[in-house]
């Protein structure tokens, strides 16, 4: 087993961890503070093909692959959550969508420009009523000749006011509901009826836009079905899938972060009359942080290359889940130790850390929560040994 | 215009600590680096690349992992690279290295301009650029900061330290490049990826650039290097505070005491 990383991704990383702490870093907390979208950090990244990474070269990408995405997500959550979760967005789910279930077309027209950042792309599931129970969702697609008009409104999209591209989720047939019932479908903001709502504030990631999308007899043309017609409820999964690992990712360098902050920290910070770096009670908080990063980096670049590796299928889809939950969980838990070791520095604002700790909450909430992550991974998991569970 | 850019690569130094038993510095676990003012030659041959055309050649001398420098060099925009690596290439000091380095590019032959950068910084001596023009016999500009190529010349601003001269040299010439040239540009993802997945890296020894063994190396070297280490910190010195006709008698006797006078 050979688990070094190849020499071109070490050099991306190299790349993109200068990027990120030149170019992002010192926009950080303006960003967070104001709730602004770095426009200008997002065309020096198209630039350097970082919106792209994980597609071919045949599709605008650089074609890094997934793991090439981990360690973009990995880097960009070093510096700044807002950020990576604007390009995680457009990358991870919203361009992604249509690179794995797009037509030929559908790839040439849309995602060849938003893996070169010349336009954003959104991915659309949520609604009011219908979040883990995504199956609930109500907006609805009529077909109308070569068109599909769609009604409905969908609720807390990461990056919906400034799309261009929306991959959607719509019911074509409320008889059949998850299972034949539902269409994806790739709407450009300029269609007629397409709506941008309401922008949220937010407790963390303000410098990403999270807002409300309404279609008001919105007219989509029928070649713009994504995937099969009536199996969109599998393309969003499949991508959410997909997505679960670099978030993961985007953890395993909020975490990292996190932990370089809390040793140079304690190697500073006197009292008693030494680093507080002596104490047991910092050295088992810094011991069992490194612990879980480094479990959960293992997780993550196995389930990236497995990914890569086109090793897809039930077992993947579990791992990836895991790399959520555990992801997630991991960067929780180093922000609000974080917290703790920084002592009253780290509730200042004038001190990154509780930036970190307010970005960190909501990875165990989006892209499916925690919850129904576990209940993936134990369906999957009882399915294998003959036990089908719903 | 063929551009030919030098470039090595180094250990990077603000990651590198000092073994304080020993003065030297600990190089293990330390990631390599292209030279940052190779990198700054290499932005100035890619701009020029970019206004009139032409081609930037890389070249470096060094052990095989030297590939990567010019792996990254290639990601960032070079259309050639030529590693000159060969055991009989070892423990060259600055004279061994240009004469390697100037064998190179007399194979390449057709070259207008040679870039690099003012100095290294792992051996800081700033003379591989100088005597590499000195062996090719063509013109030198050193510390250049700003360059412009016109009409088979090239005027280069020179910057010292009490001021900028303008030179004016025919093609070739061999020009050293300071860092407040330029910002070196990121190279992008997708020519990360080409550099490595498709893109060569010519390795060239000493018999392909026809290379005398006993001028290159350790054996074409008039100097070796014993030792590097940093001097201890000066002490601080001694004040003498008397009136100046004591103080001139204190100070003679201090100068006595250790044998200057």
């Amino acid at each position: 087993m050979d688990f070094t990383f190849s020499k071109e991704h070490q050099l991306l990383r190299r790349m993109i961890r200068e990027f990120a702490e030149k170019e992002v870093a010192p926009l950080a907390e303006d960003i967070d503070r104001d709730e602004r979208v770095p426009f200008e950090t997002l065309r020096k990244a198209a630039k350097l093909g970082l919106m792209g990474i994980p597609f071919p070269q045949k599709y605008g990408g650089a074609g890094a692959g997934e793991i090439g995405y981990c360690i973009l997500m990995e880097e960009l959550n070093k510096i700044c959550g807002s950020t990576a979760t604007i390009i995680g967005a457009h990358t991870g789910i919203g361009a992604m969508a249509i690179y794995l279930d797009g037509t030929e077309e559908q790839k040439q027209k849309y995602l060849v420009p938003l893996a070169r950042g010349e336009k954003i792309a959104a991915f659309a599931l949520t609604e009011a009523n219908a979040g883990s129970d995504a199956a609930a969702i109500q907006t609805r697609a009529v077909r109308e000749g070569d068109h599909f008009i769609l009604n409905g409104s969908k609720l807390w999209i990461t990056n919906g006011d400034i799309a261009d591209v929306i991959s959607v989720l719509a019911v074509t047939d409320p008889a059949l509901g998850a299972r034949g019932g539902v269409t994806a479908f790739i709407v450009e903001k300029e269609f007629p009826g397409f709506k941008v709502g309401h922008k949220e504030e937010k407790m963390g990631i303000r410098g990403s836009s999270t807002a409300e999308l309404f279609f008001e007899d919105c007219r989509v043309p029928a070649e713009n079905v994504l995937g099969m017609f009536g199996g969109g409820f599998l393309t969003f999964m499949k991508t959410l899938d997909v997505g679960r690992i670099s978030l993961g990712a985007g953890c395993l360098g909020a975490s990292d972060k996190a932990l370089e902050m809390c040793m140079e920290f304690a190697k500073s910070r006197y009292q008693f009359g030494a680093p507080i770096a002596a104490k047991q009670a910092i050295q088992w908080m810094i011991a069992d942080m490194a612990i879980e990063i480094e479990a959960l980096r293992s997780l993550i670049y196995r389930t990236a290359w497995m990914l890569d590796s086109g090793q897809t299928g039930r077992e993947f889809s579990n791992m990836a889940a895991m790399c959520k939950v555990f992801g997630s969980e991991v960067a929780c838990r180093a922000a609000d130790v974080a917290v703790q070791i920084h002592g009253g520095m780290g509730y200042m604002k004038k001190y990154p850390v509780e930036r970190m700790y307010r970005d960190a909450r909501i990875t165990r909430i989006f892209e499916g929560t925690n919850e129904i992550q576990r209940e993936i991974i134990a369906r999957n998991l009882f399915r294998k040994v003959g036990l089908r569970l719903r | 215009m063929k551009v030919v850019v030098m470039i090595k690569q180094v250990p990077d130094t603000n990651e590198v600590r000092l073994d304080k038993r020993t003065g030297t510095l600990i190089r293990e676990g330390v990631p390599s680096i292209i030279n940052p003012e190779d990198k700054n030659a290499l932005e100035e041959a890619l701009k020029l690349k970019e206004k009139t055309g032409g081609s930037v050649v890389v070249v470096s001398m060094g052990p095989p992992q030297a590939e990567d420098a010019l792996r990254e060099a290639l990601a960032m925009g070079a259309d050639e690279a030529i590693l000159l690596t060969d055991r009989a290439f070892a423990g060259a000091d600055t004279w061994a290295t240009a004469t390697t380095l100037g064998h190179a590019l007399k194979k390449i032959g057709d070259f207008d301009l040679v870039l690099a950068g003012r100095q290294a910084i792992d051996g800081d001596t700033a003379q591989v650029g100088p005597q590499l023009a000195e062996y090719l016999k063509i013109p030198q500009v050193t510390y250049v900061r700003e360059l412009v190529v016109d009409d088979g010349k090239v005027k280069a601003t020179r910057a010292l330290e009490d001021g900028y001269e303008e030179i004016e040299a025919e093609l070739p010439a061999l020009l050293t490049i300071t860092k407040e040239a330029n910002v070196p540009r990121y190279p992008h993802a997708a020519a990360i990826m080409t550099a490595y997945r498709e893109q060569e890296v010519a390795l060239w020894s000493a018999e392909d650039i026809n290379a005398d063994p006993e001028s290159v190396g350790l054996k074409g070297s008039p100097t070796q290097v014993k030792r590097s280490f940093t001097p201890p910190p000066k002490e601080p010195g001694q004040v003498i505070k008397s009136a100046p006709s004591e103080a001139a008698k204190d100070v003679v006797a201090i100068l006595r005491q250790k044998n200057i006078i």
